[in-house]
């Protein structure tokens, strides 16, 4: 791969994960429903993991994974620090989905919708 | 209006954050001497272990992947408590419906090399991409294929909470041996071994074993819970 | 040449899904297109050089979050409801 090649994936990826923040947060600045709002935490969440493994990447570089005969091969490696950081963030925005998504049947067991400005009984 | 208003500061912050982000610079090398390098340099030279990840998610971040499997515990629990409800209605499906006989067969026949497949990841964490939560999560969507197709497949909650609970109590356990070596918690008190074998890399092998055990009951207990809810 | 159109193809497809999930009224159509998103950015990841990522975003981001939407969808409602026009005649 060239250098114009790969300058147009980092502005391109970049790019995308800015656009999915924007669009995740736009979802949950405007609507109503509850499940759309969820939706849009976790297209938020993958924006998020895409920008910190793109800071992570180095060019021309490989995966963090050593074989035998190539030890000392670690200047030409992507960064695993952020990869670890977003393992980990996978998991527990899984964690997170799941409770908000129960905390969600249970509200529409006591209220019979979904719709935020119908549920008042948290106002007073 | 609303719309407009939202659409407006979202562009301001996008064009703030790309000018921002853009300025970093993407694609070069840019901490020398950082923590990257002592974590790919001890990686292969002290532990013997080919996957960097794997290193950093058990050994040098060990602590904090225990942190996260007792809030991946808590979301169960929290899930369950949440979910909870008188004693006679538990038990019955929200999902009812009967999946034909190529379901069913072809989910009998898949189910031991899904949970194959979980197990082969989680045991070669140290050696090639995957490891305890990829595999435990491989292990849990088995499940839950065994869970859809059949609508009486039960699965026993005692079963899991030990399971569970032995997982957890070996992964301390296994970290408590480091202090009892003068070292700290998750040191290595194993023979390192030579790179790329089955046993390298001391308990690193042994801890994400560990936690895969415990990921692929903690989300096998998450999706029985959610899938038994009726409304 | 054709590695560039693949990027840019996977890239465009992530932002088109994401806009279909947030437009889109029928709330299981919105949720496999957040599937879709989880999907093509296991190739992003793995392009990017990150296999272990994309393993987890494989096993949990398409299978496990799209089907514990798909439940709460079973137990809730199907349909977002267009209660623009009925909010703006209530407050007239």
């Amino acid at each position: 791969m060239d250098d114009n090649l790969l300058k147009i994936l980092e502005i391109g990826v970049l790019s995308t994960s800015v656009l999915m923040i924007l669009i995740g947060l736009y979802a949950v600045l405007t609507k109503r429903s509850l499940i759309k709002i969820v939706i849009g935490l976790s297209i938020i969440d993958g924006g998020i993991h895409l920008l910190l493994i793109t800071l992570g990447y180095l060019k021309r570089g490989t995966a963090p994974i050593f074989s035998p005969g190539y030890e000392h091969a670690a200047d030409k490696m992507v960064d695993p620090v952020p990869q670890a950081l977003v393992l980990t963030a996978i998991v527990i925005g899984f964690a997170v989905t799941a409770v908000a998504l129960s905390l969600i049947i249970r509200l529409y067991r006591h209220h019979h919708t979904l719709e935020i400005d119908e549920i008042k009984t948290l106002k007073w | 209006m609303k719309k407009f208003l939202v659409l407006l500061i979202l562009a301001v912050l996008g064009y703030y954050m790309y000018d921002a982000l853009y300025g970093i610079g993407i694609g070069i090398p840019r901490f020398t001497d950082g923590v990257k390098d002592f974590y790919l340099d001890k990686t292969v030279s002290q532990l013997h272990v080919a996957n960097t990840v794997t290193s950093i998610v058990v050994n040098f971040r060990g602590f904090d992947t225990l942190g996260e499997v007792t809030v991946l515990f808590l979301a169960v629990t929290a899930l369950g408590s949440i979910l909870y409800k008188k004693r006679h209605d538990v038990g019955t499906r929200s999902i009812l419906f009967s999946s034909s006989s190529i379901v069913r067969s072809g989910s009998k026949l898949l189910f031991p090399a899904i949970v194959l497949l979980g197990a082969y990841v989680f045991i070669h964490g140290h050696l090639t991409p995957g490891g305890g939560f990829q595999g435990g999560t491989i292990i849990a969507t088995g499940f839950l294929l065994m869970l859809l197709a059949y609508e009486n497949f039960k699965v026993s909650h005692t079963v899991l909470s030990f399971v569970e609970s032995f997982a957890g109590i070996l992964f301390v356990v296994i970290g408590l041996f480091g202090f009892m070596n003068g070292g700290t918690f998750l040191q290595n008190f194993l023979p390192e071994g030579a790179l790329n074998n089955l046993f390298s890399g001391g308990v690193i092998g042994i801890i994400y074993v560990m936690v895969g055990f415990k990921v692929a009951t903690e989300l096998t207990g998450l999706i029985y819970t959610i899938l038994h809810e009726k409304d | 040449m054709i590695y560039l159109i693949l990027i840019l193809f996977l890239l465009v497809l992530i932002i088109g899904s994401a806009i279909y999930a947030v437009v889109q009224r029928d709330l299981l159509y919105a949720v496999i297109a957040t599937g879709v998103i989880s999907l093509v950015l296991t190739a992003v990841f793995y392009i990017l050089q990150a296999p272990d990522v994309a393993l987890t975003e494989a096993a949990i981001g398409v299978a496990l979050t799209t089907i514990i939407f798909i439940i709460t969808i079973r137990n809730t409602v199907r349909y977002e409801s267009d209660n623009d026009k009925k909010n703006k005649i209530k407050k007239l």
